[in-house]
């Protein structure tokens, strides 16, 4: 028998295993999320257990790659998830937390699975996953968000020294208390690294446009609430599930002040970011 | 003119913030922010009540408008949300959408 590597995944103190049998895979895993690694011993692991675990299979070379950019299903059939898109197809059930993936040799099936499956987590603990880049200053976090374009990666690279990059890309958000956290991710763009491993209170969130001369206003709890929900990552079409994502969006805009930060690739953005 | 009821359709969350009526729809992920007007007439939805008595009791009363004006305005809200799928209506009364789901909470 061969022997089966696990790569356990640590993202928002939710640490996830990913066990395979084939060392290639495990190595790419290795690579993609080396800074969220944790130990695979659930005594020794200082966030316990893991909350999920996951069997990974490749998919033989057939010289086809699988389209990524096919459309993603999530759908909910008799109490287990299913996924599937053009590189993979995975399973889990949310009773025994353990399921399956059988993907292509890439480290973007099992990205997407742990986006997926923190989505999911997420929508029922407070927090979302957000199309954002996050860096924290003096212990705060600032969240910058938009579609693709908008500046998120521009902005995390034009911060001070003295500041850390949790993600450039998908921003982990989440209620500890009474206040929301901002965590780093491993959710980086196929030309980025990923983030810090580390967390902070989120300070501010802002929606980025560009212009020439910089600016930033103050956004109304409303306006807050839908630049948020045109931004937030859900994947399931579950009417009880963006209810509640709805409800942590609107939290989070009573919560945390909301800007609209109009700038120009310029690091002196950084001195209107309090 | 013969009763209009209208009542939230399924598979949408919808809240209520600063005033407004804030519905995402499952299927397609699609965000709807209503005007205070349009809030009014989502919030009085509730399949039993016809759109002229909420707009004589709901609209005119909370709002400085005219009865004529209201109703050709609610009317107007009534179509654009019912073609959107927002809102369920028939010249019968309707059976509320599972209030778990929809906005009971807004």
């Amino acid at each position: 028998m061969q022997a089966r590597a696990t790569v356990v995944v640590d993202v928002g103190d939710v640490p996830v295993a990913l066990s395979t049998g084939d060392p290639a895979l495990a190595a790419v895993l290795q690579r993609r999320f080396h800074r969220f690694l944790t130990s695979t011993s659930a005594s020794s692991s200082a966030t316990g257990a893991p909350a999920f675990h996951f069997d990974i299979s490749v998919i033989p070379d057939d010289g086809e790659e699988g389209d990524r950019d096919e459309d993603l299903q999530v759908r909910a059939e008799g109490g287990l998830w299913r996924l599937r898109r053009g590189d993979f197809r995975a399973e889990w059930d949310p009773e025994t937390r353990r399921g399956w993936i059988h993907q292509r040799l890439s480290p973007y099936a099992a990205d997407s699975v742990l986006r997926i499956v923190h989505t999911l987590l997420l929508s029922r603990a407070r927090g979302f996953l957000l199309h954002a880049s996050s860096v924290v200053r003096n212990g705060r976090a600032f969240l910058f968000t938009g579609p693709s374009g908008a500046g998120k990666t521009t902005i995390a690279r034009l911060a001070p020294s003295d500041a850390a990059v949790l993600t450039d890309e998908i921003s982990y958000v989440r209620r500890v208390g009474d206040r929301y956290m901002a965590y780093g991710t491993p959710f980086a763009g196929e030309l980025s690294d990923s983030g810090e491993p580390i967390s902070a209170p989120v300070a501010a969130v802002f929606g980025l446009a560009w212009a020439s001369d910089p600016s930033h206003e103050r956004l109304a709890e409303g306006a807050a609430v839908q630049m948020l929900m045109r931004n937030i990552l859900f994947f399931a079409a579950d009417p009880a599930l963006i209810g509640d994502l709805l409800d942590t969006a609107c939290d989070f805009a009573a919560a945390v002040p909301a800007f609209r930060l109009a700038f120009a690739p310029d690091a002196r953005v950084w001195s209107t970011i309090q | 003119m013969s009763d209009v009821f209208f009542a939230r359709a399924d598979r949408l969350a919808a809240r209520k913030v600063a005033g407004e009526v804030v519905i995402l729809r499952a299927d397609d992920s699609s965000l709807y922010v209503l005007n205070p007007v349009a809030t009014a007439v989502w919030e009085a939805a509730d399949g039993r009540t016809p759109l002229d008595a909420v707009v004589r009791d709901v609209i005119c009363r909370e709002f400085d408008v005219d009865l004529e004006t209201a109703l050709r305005d609610a009317s107007e809200f009534l179509a654009e949300l019912s073609a959107q799928g927002l809102l369920r209506t028939s010249d019968h009364p309707l059976p509320p959408a599972d209030p778990a789901l929809d906005g009971a909470r807004a």
